[in-house]
């Protein structure tokens, strides 16, 4: 299978006064065509912003794309011009957001939002878009479209909402569908629901999907490889089911093991020691080692990252 | 046969922000009447001159300072000029000065604010420094130097008070954009593809509107009572024209006397902002789209 998307020691900074934070430091991962790739880490571990530098929405001040490869379909998307970038977004690479209750415009209704992209990427007339729209919004699920599609934001749902954005994000049949954490504002019913329809929608379409998510259960369905990232570096690449059976590196260990099993009792649920690490002030080497129960004199210095097998990668200097 | 005709309706016609505000307008009843009768107070002031056998500037001193007749519906001046034509003439120039003073601080200030507001950094540092520097000089010398360097005609004066009043409108506007602009649904536009200049006039101003409308209900009232001032200097309109503001003006002197030289023109002048301010009022809950109730 071709590769969609492949990104090359992608580096993005964020520059303050006194220091720079290097919030997505050398990250590498490939994209097959009709895959799904998880991105897997805690909170400030550099997932949203490794893709928003795909997109090259980082916003400058103070952010920064200093280094790195984005080939799209073998294009350098750090090399085109913005105006070449506008035609990509929204029609080639799509992207859904967290929260749903603000990422539609409130002043809008959902159907003028759904019909712009059309018209402004396809060259569709109002009347071809407001009949694709309601095509879309009837393909995400939303009952009686055709009358709902003049309604505000407000008067939706919140999965409601999370619907009208995946409708308006595969309007234009895009090769990649970037979701940033798109069931973490939601019910957890809701998120079932939602995370079938991404999937099933994906199937029928061939589109490729990035999902971003701090949530291990939401991937394990979803997912045919991980990225694990930590402190904007990828510490761990598989493919799915080898992430969860083998994990290398002791920072994922450490995630799954503390994803509550129903089956064990347990007195207490086990979590990783320490706290994020500050990316303005990060440690010498390994930028995990200070949480690391595993940690050796080696870690001083920053690790080789290491192929386990031809799909599994692993930054860490254990064997094992 | 008939469903799919009204379904084909809906489909082609969808609605827009103002076809859903007009709609909505139209259920509040102060907000009605107050276009309603500022309507009426336009129209008397272009077609009433026209009707009445009286000229602005006709000078009968016969009948100077009488009250008001059934020839003189709203009395005559010390000069004997009739008040109630005087009135609907001054009212074209103060909803002129009202309208066009405001349209162009709208226009300005809007536009301006929300650059400066979106673009933010550097770019927001500059044009928000020239503004404090506008701020900064007294606002008569300004309007007077402006005056004197253009030709000095009435519609001058418009324009020139709308050049001068932009500024806290381009504030308002900007600090709206500042909040506006980090919310994700302008990242989402941006993910999309819109191009920056229909993110700035599609997505973010009109989510700026509701502090927009009324400070501009309360800029026309304000922009009526420069004019005023300005031609008590000299600078504005030049009798024998007149304008509501001027007429109050040399009403107040011979209140106690001859109280309709007053009374008259400024009631004019208060039922009209009145009604602006229900308009303005209606017209910020209508563009509200969270508002509406069915």
């Amino acid at each position: 299978m071709s590769i969609v998307l492949s990104v090359r020691n992608l580096q993005t900074h964020f520059y303050s006064e006194d220091y720079v934070v290097k919030a997505v430091d050398n990250v590498s991962f490939d994209l097959r065509r009709g895959e799904t790739l998880g991105i897997v880490g805690e909170s400030g571990s550099g997932k949203s912003v490794t893709n928003l530098s795909i997109l090259r929405l980082i916003p400058y001040p103070p952010g920064k794309v200093v280094g790195g490869e984005v080939l799209f379909n073998n294009q350098d998307l750090m090399k085109l011009s913005e105006k070449e970038m506008r035609k990509i977004r929204g029609k080639r690479i799509a992207m859904i957001f967290q929260d749903p209750m603000t990422s539609l415009n409130p002043f809008m209704t959902v159907g003028t939002q759904l019909m712009e992209i059309t018209e402004l990427h396809e060259g569709l007339s109002k009347v071809a878009a407001r009949k694709k729209a309601i095509e879309m919004l009837d393909l995400v699920g939303i009952p009686d479209a055709s009358r709902r599609i003049d309604d505000y934001p407000h008067q939706f749902s919140g999965g409601m909402r999370q619907r009208v954005m995946i409708a308006m994000a595969l309007s234009c049949k895009p090769e990649l569908l970037i979701a940033d954490e798109p069931t973490t504002a939601l019910d957890v019913t809701i998120q079932a629901q939602i995370l079938e329809l991404i999937k099933d929608l994906k199937e029928k379409t061939g589109t490729s999907v990035i999902l971003i998510t701090h949530d291990l259960g939401v991937v394990a369905g979803m997912t045919d490889h991980i990225a694990v990232m930590y402190a904007g570096k990828v510490v761990e690449y598989a493919p799915t089911t080898e992430l969860f059976s083998t994990p290398k590196h002791p920072y994922t260990q450490g995630l799954l093991k503390s994803v509550p099993d129903p089956l064990v009792e347990q007195e207490k649920l086990f979590q990783i020691p320490g706290m994020p690490p500050d990316l303005s002030n990060l440690p010498k080497g390994c930028p995990f080692s200070p949480r690391c129960s595993r940690v050796m004199d080696k870690c001083q210095e920053f690790p080789p990252v290491k192929q386990i097998n031809a799909q599994h990668y692993s930054a860490c200097w254990l064997d094992d | 046969m008939s469903a799919t005709t009204t379904d084909k309706k809906e489909l082609v016609s969808g609605t827009s922000l103002w076809q859903d505000a007009w709609r909505r307008l139209k259920k509040n009843k102060l907000a009605v009447l107050g276009a309603i009768v500022l309507g009426l107070m336009i129209i008397a002031s272009l077609i009433g001159p026209l009707l009445s056998s009286y000229t602005y500037d006709q000078i009968n001193l016969d009948i100077s300072s009488e009250g008001p007749s059934w020839q003189h519906w709203f009395g005559t001046d010390q000069l004997g000029r009739d008040i109630l034509v005087r009135s609907l003439i001054g009212g074209r120039i103060s909803l002129m000065v009202g309208f066009v003073a405001t349209a162009v601080s709208f226009v300005i200030g809007v536009s301006y604010g929300a650059i400066s507001g979106y673009f933010g950094g550097y770019v927001d540092e500059l044009m928000m420094r020239i503004v404090d520097i506008i701020y900064s000089l007294p606002y008569l010398f300004l309007v007077i130097v402006l005056l004197a360097f253009f030709t000095k005609s009435i519609f001058m004066l418009f324009f020139v008070l709308g050049a001068v009043s932009w500024l806290t409108m381009a504030r308002i506007v900007r600090g709206q954009v500042l909040s506006i602009k980090n919310q994700e649904f302008v990242e989402a536009a941006r993910a999309v593809g819109v191009d920056t200049p229909t993110i700035i006039f599609r997505h973010v101003v009109p989510n700026t509107l509701g502090p927009v409308i009324v400070y501009t209900t309360l800029t026309i009232p304000n922009a009526m009572l420069s004019e005023a001032f300005l031609s008590f200097l000299g600078l504005g309109v030049q009798p024998p024209l007149a304008s509501w503001g001027t007429m109050v003006n040399e009403g107040i002197a011979a209140i106690s006397v001859y109280p309709w030289q007053l009374i008259f023109p400024g009631l004019m002048m208060a039922v009209t902002l009145f009604s602006l301010n229900f308009l303005g009022d209606g017209l910020r809950d209508a563009l509200d789209p969270q508002t509406r109730k069915d």
